[in-house]
């Protein structure tokens, strides 16, 4: 397996990660110098779309595409998404509190090349650490020259700012984020217009993952045709992935994409511990279909073959599952999570989350029908007909439909054990 | 229009003028003014979104509906240490829901309520991002990651007996902690005074500098 590290240098300093000065001795702020003295604002924007990097925040959209969008008008605002809520996800959380001054340049660099003078970085109120460190490279890069008025000079000025969020995981979709910096309820808009027509305060704005703002100092100083030379074609560069539960080696890994899952499950994350069998693992965090091992291990890490098979790769959290798991009360704790944060708009997803959770608690604690696989089939479908992949929606935003891929995924899987639960108990409920 | 914070520290009065600046719309300060009015108020009272609702120019009722959507803004009294143990799915499937029990047991707190004496909050949180360390959790959102229920209720007899007045999620992680998400980085001396997140300016032990 080749290593290429685009994003996660600072794993080699661990002591002072964080500082300006460390940022600058392993070339930090180079991007920057090279993009406002040698680079038009279009001219990066030509290189991050020649990229074709992918938005690493879940949707997968071209970045370069999305800033293409933007119509003519001014003033535009640069938003860092850095609500990292995705059950089994850290990736953000990593790149924020260990490498700030890395994330930072990215969104001083985008901002120059999306003509934004102000731009926000939102992160979740869980990650105080995170913000700590962003709040402390900010005023580092300020008392530097890197940010403030007139950047290294030029006439380009740029105020950053921070904005924590109060625990709500659907404020990780675009527009219920800005709903919630405009000091609203965090609740999803219907789409459209998209945020790069009218986003922020109804202006033009552009919404990206850290883990995409992140990749922009590396593409601005080495260019977009070498990071579309790295890895498959569709899954250009590389990618963060966080992988956790039953596996010997959790953690972040950055990797070039286009291994199989059995190298990914095996080799990177070490295996499952005590040898046990691996039973099923979730491809792309809490929202994605599960895959299981007669399937799908030799299926490729990239985002396409995942997509072609029914699922999809995310924001790139891999949650591994071994035999002796419980299947019915692991997807009762994605349901919950998704029936807690539900932000209630659209019925479907309001009711029917809850719905789901309710019957999958009456199976767990003994009273299952075995109508209830049925009912949960039913429940599913009104939230996201037909039960495809990608989902099918009723619902202004597809956290509803997030809900119904475990549902989906056991009964299609592991239908024989949901039986055996409702079988076992079926005596005492008649 | 500043006057309905008049009674507030000095200091936050002028933070909050700080937040209102620091966006193209005062309206955008509202959660950041949440947090600080959670310091002065120690949860976010009638009272509280009133002066919220003076200083942003909307009314109460619709500082009380943006307060009521987000799990952070507590609108009613919280203990000097708010525990939030994760059981998302990492976590549930390596004993979160244990540590959960233990730390209910361990405080006499059931889920979603205040101990009597007003020390601990005890609360299930969902995905806190930190799967690689699962099962972890958080004192005053300070994290501590690789917990068993054994550990767990260690930390919280800990808290009890130490009664620390900034919460530091490295020392918790050293003294109670196992496993990581990911096991490198700077140390960090900055924490928590209360159940408010510990960035300046809102609940950080710096944030009196």
């Amino acid at each position: 397996m080749t290593e290429t590290i685009l994003t996660t240098r600072m794993v080699a300093h661990p002591a002072d990660s964080h500082t300006i000065d460390r940022y600058l001795a392993t070339g930090g702020y180079d991007a920057l110098r090279k993009a406002v003295t040698e680079m038009t604002p279009e001219d990066v924007a030509g290189e991050v779309k020649a990229s074709n990097m992918r938005g690493r925040g879940g949707a997968g959209f071209p970045t370069g595409v999305k800033w293409g969008f933007l119509p003519d008008t001014y003033p535009r605002y640069l938003v860092v998404n850095c609500d990292e809520s995705e059950p089994g996800t850290f990736n953000d959380r990593q790149l924020t509190e260990r490498d700030p001054h890395q994330l930072l340049e990215g969104a001083i660099i985008s901002s120059y090349a999306l003509g934004v003078s102000q731009a926000f970085v939102y992160i979740r109120g869980e990650y105080p650490k995170g913000a700590r460190r962003l709040q402390r490279a900010i005023d580092e890069a300020t008392a530097a020259g890197f940010l403030g008025e007139n950047i290294l000079d030029s006439d380009f000025s740029l105020t950053v700012t921070i904005h924590l969020g109060g625990g709500a995981y659907i404020c990780g979709e675009e527009t219920a984020l800005l709903n919630s910096l405009e000091g609203r309820r965090g609740e999803p808009r219907l789409k459209p217009p998209f945020p790069a027509i009218e986003g922020l305060y109804a202006k033009p704005t552009i919404v990206n993952n850290v883990e995409s703002i992140s990749n922009i100092p590396w593409i601005t100083l080495n260019g977009g045709n070498a990071y579309a030379s790295i890895g498959p074609e569709r899954s250009a560069g590389t990618k963060m992935l966080s992988i956790s539960g039953h596996i010997n080696k959790p953690g972040n890994y950055e990797i070039v994409m286009g291994m199989t899952w059995r190298e990914l499950i095996y080799e990177v994350g070490g295996g499952i511990p005590g040898d046990k069998g691996l039973k099923a693992w979730i491809p792309g965090g809490a929202s994605a279909p599960w895959f299981i091992p007669s399937l799908h291990l030799d299926t490729l890490v990239t985002f396409d073959d995942v997509g072609q098979n029914g699922s999809m790769i995310g924001a790139g959290a891999v949650v591994v599952m071994d035999e002796t798991t419980d299947v019915v009360a692991a997807a009762h704790s994605i349901v919950r999570f998704f029936a807690h944060e539900s932000c209630g708009q659209c019925t479907p997803c309001r009711e029917g989350t809850s719905w789901l959770q309710a019957v999958l608690e009456r199976i767990m604690s003994g009273g299952g029908r075995l109508e209830d696989i049925d009912l949960l089939l039913d429940v599913s479908d009104n939230i996201s007909p037909g039960l495809k992949w990608p989902p099918a929606m009723t619902t202004i935003c597809p956290l509803g439909p997030s809900a119904t891929a475990p549902v989906s995924s056991i009964i299609k899987y592991f239908r024989d054990e949901v039986e055996a639960m409702i079988g076992t108990t079926e005596v005492a409920n008649v | 229009m500043t006057n309905v914070i008049s009674h507030w520290s000095r200091a936050n009065q002028e933070r909050a003028a700080t937040m209102i600046a620091s966006y193209p719309d005062r309206r955008s300060a509202l959660m950041p003014l949440l947090y600080l009015a959670t310091l002065e108020h120690e949860f976010v009272t009638e009272v509280a979104m009133v002066e919220v609702a003076e200083l942003v120019g909307i009314t109460p009722a619709q500082v009380q509906s943006v307060a009521s959507f987000y799990t952070m803004f507590k609108r009613e009294p919280v203990g000097d240490y708010l525990v939030s143990v994760c059981t998302s799915i990492t976590c549930h499937l390596l004993g979160g829901d244990e540590v959960l029990a233990s730390v209910e047991d361990a405080t006499q707190t059931p889920r979603g309520s205040t101990s009597e004496d007003g020390r601990f909050s005890v609360e299930r949180a969902e995905c806190i991002g930190a799967c690689g360390g699962a099962p972890a959790l958080q004192v005053n959102y300070e994290l501590i990651e690789g917990l068993t229920p054994d550990k767990a209720s260690a930390l919280v007899k800990w808290l009890a007996d130490t009664t620390p007045a900034v919460v530091l999620a490295d020392e918790m992680q050293q003294l109670f902690g196992g496993q990581r998400s990911f096991d490198w980085g700077p140390t960090d001396s900055e924490g928590a005074t209360g159940a408010v997140p510990a960035f300046a300016p809102y609940g950080s032990s710096e944030a009196g500098r």
